[in-house]
């Protein structure tokens, strides 16, 4: 194992916009409201920036190509700004990107910013690759089903494979992912940054319409728009710009091999590609024992049952026990591990490129007592987790921050 | 002399059939003239390119691919006005390139005539198997008559002369441009002229007329054939012509009219095969088609005609059926009935060099199978996917489109656009190895359990209205029995 970027590099600065359906604002707005609050916050000038990344996926959808969406929103003065893709894995890419500039030497300071404009689509839900992104080309369209992507249906199949294997009767498992989301918009509902900010019941979710089965509207995150920015400097250099800054303790991505959608070993009731990354992250943080060291998640919970998987690909629960977690309120802001303290995509929403940075945005304002309503009491060490694609074949990004 | 003659057969039938009292109930305020019966119908995913797929696997199961040298299509109904069917057809039933094909179109007895052609091209021994697909998917305006009749099916027929099931002895061909149905270019629908006119002036008369003349040519006459098939529109009709050519009732194979419908093209063919279902070695059976005139074909079978009995048959077909109760659903699978597909609308322009460099990973469902290891993968790649394997450039042909396989997960999607949702699809495990994901098709939301037995089947995946192109692929179904 390499030596790692553990500690080499710190947040001192970081910013979010409201997420949603935000209709009256343009992916520039919401670069200049993220990056404004994360300059403010960090207590420098535009001009101390000296490299940049940006994470956007879909980038047909109002953003357009290439970091000049972002190196002109913010009039930033010709330094390097890269623009990075890696579904919905993008912004933490993005924040990789700083961090390892950081981390080596090439530069003092850097700003890794996430955008997505996905409203301006006009019709609900996410584009289809092939027809909507043409990202695919034909061989997808004339190979895979018509679905739109990612796809609710790729994660129902992994809650039938999940429900079958671990013997839960599709009404035990129904409930049980509900928990998951009456969890999550509890967290919501005191976020006020937060897309969805309601409380809901378990009838609620189980009764709600079927949109792939057996996953419904409520097992399914909110589609927005949104902006987050992190600015990273190096951990020895930290304290010179703020008392309380957050240091990085791992930065992981695993690309799935192909495995997992063409070859038959793949169980489907986890994500190799979550688990794969853990492993690292955990060594390159040096955290022995998860389950104990790890004080709060942000888990990449496209759909409930993302969330149930990656509790136990994360090594947090145990293979087939996620259900005693959930049952005992395991993950619950008053929880061991409380997840989704924001809310997570569930209800802060998901505008693709952003959601990475909005997960640490979460866990750095929780490290640093300023979660309000929702502070966690005293964590030490928060992860966040973001899987792009979806199980048969998916790109997963772990990042530990701590203090 | 070597006897030349059928050597395999093969049928399909779509699934979903029609009450014509479901049409009548739609349709019947407009034309008050109901048929008893049902027709079959193809899925939205089929046409009449699809079908001759499905029945050209039915005729070759158990031959040998690579040995077949021709490939003719008939059907009024192709895809497309320029650009070859038959060629689409041979590669998915994966036929060698070094192959004959040709498109017999435009006249209901293109499919006789695809079998006359294939006979003559085998007797002049310029090629030795040449398989004959037959189908049609043709559309009668909502409301008329030739809605009610019209159904949907196919048939194929090897010619060769290894292993003759039944030589062909003789034909009549009659060739008249008479004018009762026509299509033109931008028609979606036939256009039939009055429907007793082309009763009694030409399917009573050119039908009559060509039996006659095959009787006199061969010196034969009505009591020496087992048993007679033609087309028709009417079973009242159906019956008097049989009677004025000298043919009892049991000698008169049914036309199917009330269980398929008039098939077009593939309706003489398909009636072919009723007839050697039930035939005994040494029987002599009689076949006409209809259509700018008549053909007539006489038949004698072989002993070899015992060892067609495990086919799937037109028995089989006829019981393996699921109803089509909405008339909505019918104009909708068709093309006839404009429906909201939210955004799936908008089609992006296909990649033709692409569908022409993995032609036959699309359209035979080639994979790709590692000689190290024997993992078998799908799309075919370069690289071994088994993470103890990873062998490089190891790679040979596999097909999976022959294979059975088991459904190891799958959804009911509601989200994503279907014309006949939910949108269901699953991963399959393929007996010898490899796994996808296909769509489904064919099968019912409560039919589809981890774990049940599955087949594939050709179908059309997509189609550009605004470039004309359609796009073919394989999706999965539960076995159907």
């Amino acid at each position: 194992m390499p030596e790692g970027i553990k500690d080499k590099v710190a947040i001192i600065g970081m910013g979010c916009t409201q997420f949603g359906e935000l209709w009256d604002k343009s992916a520039e707005d919401l670069i200049a409201e993220a990056f404004e609050e994360a300059l403010k916050d960090a207590g420098i000038g535009k001009k101390d920036i000296q490299a940049a990344w940006q994470g956007n996926q879909l980038t047909e959808v109002n953003v357009g190509h290439s970091a000049l969406p972002t190196s002109t929103s913010l009039k930033l003065p010709f330094i390097p700004v890269t623009r990075v893709e890696n579904l919905c894995a993008s912004g933490t890419e993005a924040f990789r990107g700083a961090c390892y500039a950081v981390a080596s030497g090439a530069c003092d300071i850097a700003l890794a910013i996430g955008v997505e404009k996905v409203k301006d689509l006009g019709f609900g839900g996410l584009p289809r690759a092939n027809e909507d992104l043409r990202v695919l080309g034909t061989r997808g369209r004339v190979i895979f089903p018509n679905w739109i992507n990612p796809n609710p249906g790729l994660f129902a199949m992994m809650a039938i494979r999940y429900f079958e294997r671990y013997g839960l009767s599709i009404e035990e498992g129904k409930n049980t992912l509900a928990k998951i989301s009456v969890k999550s918009h509890h967290n919501g509902s005191l976020n006020p940054k937060a897309h969805l900010r309601r409380e809901i019941t378990i009838e609620d979710v189980v009764k709600a319409p079927v949109i792939a089965w057996p996953l419904g509207l409520l097992d399914c995150c909110g589609v927005s728009d949104g902006a987050a920015a992190a600015i990273v400097v190096r951990a020895d250099k930290a304290k010179n710009f703020r008392s309380d800054p957050v240091y990085v303790k791992s930065i992981q991505i695993a690309a799935d091999s192909g495995e997992s959608l063409s070859y038959p070993n793949y169980d489907y009731t986890h994500v190799e590609t979550t688990y794969r990354a853990a492993l690292r992250a955990y060594e390159e943080a040096g955290i022995k024992n998860p389950r104990k060291e790890v004080n709060m998640m942000e888990v990449h919970d496209c759909f409930s049952i993302t969330e149930l998987v990656t509790y136990e690909d994360l090594l947090i629960s145990l293979r087939g026990k996620a259900k005693e977690d959930i049952d005992s309120g395991f993950f619950t802001l008053d929880g061991e591990i409380p997840c989704q303290p924001d809310g997570g995509l569930k209800c802060f929403g998901h505008p693709i490129g952003a959601s990475g940075l909005r997960m640490l945005y979460e866990l750095y304002k929780q490290l640093q007592g300023k979660a309000e309503k929702r502070q966690i009491k005293n964590p030490v060490i928060g992860l966040t987790h973001n899987l792009g694609g979806q199980p048969l074949s998916s790109v997963c990004s772990i990042c530990i921050v701590g203090l | 002399m070597t006897e030349i003659g059928i050597t395999s057969y093969g049928v399909y039938l779509p699934r979903y059939r029609m009450n014509r009292k479901t049409i009548f109930g739609a349709m019947g305020w407009l034309t008050p003239g109901a048929l008893p019966g049902e027709k079959a119908v193809a899925n939205h995913d089929e046409d009449s390119l699809t079908m001759a797929v499905a029945s050209g696997l039915d005729c070759l199961k158990g031959n040998d691919h690579k040995k077949i040298e021709g490939l003719y299509f008939a059907t009024t109904s192709s895809p497309y006005l320029e650009g070859e069917s038959a060629s689409i057809i041979a590669t998915a039933l994966d036929l060698p390139s070094n192959l004959r094909t040709a498109d017999f179109a435009n006249s209901l007895k293109a499919g006789t005539g695809a079998l006359l052609s294939a006979y003559d091209a085998v007797k002049a021994g310029g090629l030795k198997n040449i398989l004959v697909c037959a189908s049609d998917c043709r559309l009668g305006k909502p409301g008329s008559s030739l809605e009610m009749v019209f159904g949907d099916g196919a048939a194929a027929l090897l010619l060769g002369c290894d292993g003759v099931i039944a030589i062909l002895e003789g034909s009549y061909s009659i060739s008249y441009d008479f004018p009762d149905y026509r299509r033109g270019g931008f028609d979606k629908f036939v256009r039939g002229m009055e429907d007793r006119f082309i009763r009694e002036e030409g399917y009573a008369k050119f039908i009559f007329e060509t039996i006659s003349g095959l009787f006199r040519k061969y010196k034969l006459e009505a009591k020496d054939f087992a048993k007679v098939a033609y087309p028709c529109l009417n079973l009242r009709d159906h019956g008097a012509i049989g009677k004025k050519l000298g043919f009892q009732t049991n000698q008169i194979q049914p036309p199917l009219l009330n269980m398929i419908g008039e098939s077009g093209v593939a309706s003489p063919l398909i009636l072919l095969v009723a007839m050697f279902e039930g035939a005994n070695p040494g029987d002599k059976i009689l076949l006409a088609s209809y259509g700018n005139g008549a053909e007539a074909l006489c038949f004698t079978l072989t002993p070899e005609i015992k060892k067609m009995r495990d086919k799937r048959g037109i028995k089989h077909y006829l019981d393996s059926k699921k109803e089509l109760t909405s008339y909505e659903k019918y104009l909708v699978f068709r093309d006839l009935l404009p429906v909201e597909t939210g955004f799936g609308e908008d089609i992006a322009p296909t990649q033709l060099p692409l569908t022409w460099r993995e032609r036959k990973a699309i359209l035979a469902l080639y994979g790709s199978k590692c000689r190290r290891c024997g993992t078998p993968l799908y799309p075919p790649q370069k690289i071994c996917v088994n993470p103890d394997c990873g062998a490089v450039n190891e790679m040979e042909d596999y097909r999976l489109s022959d294979k059975k396989g088991t459904l190891f997960s799958y959804t009911l999607d509601q989200a994503s656009f279907s014309f006949n949702p939910p949108l269901i699809y699953g991963i399959i495990d393929f007996e010898g190895g490899g796994r996808f994901i296909f769509e489904f098709t064919d099968c019912e939301p409560d039919s589809i359990k981890v774990g049940i037995p599955v087949e594939m089947s050709f179908r059309r995946k997509y189609y550009d209205k605004l470039r004309g192109i359609h796009g073919y692929f394989w999706k999965a179904m539960p076995l159907r029995s």
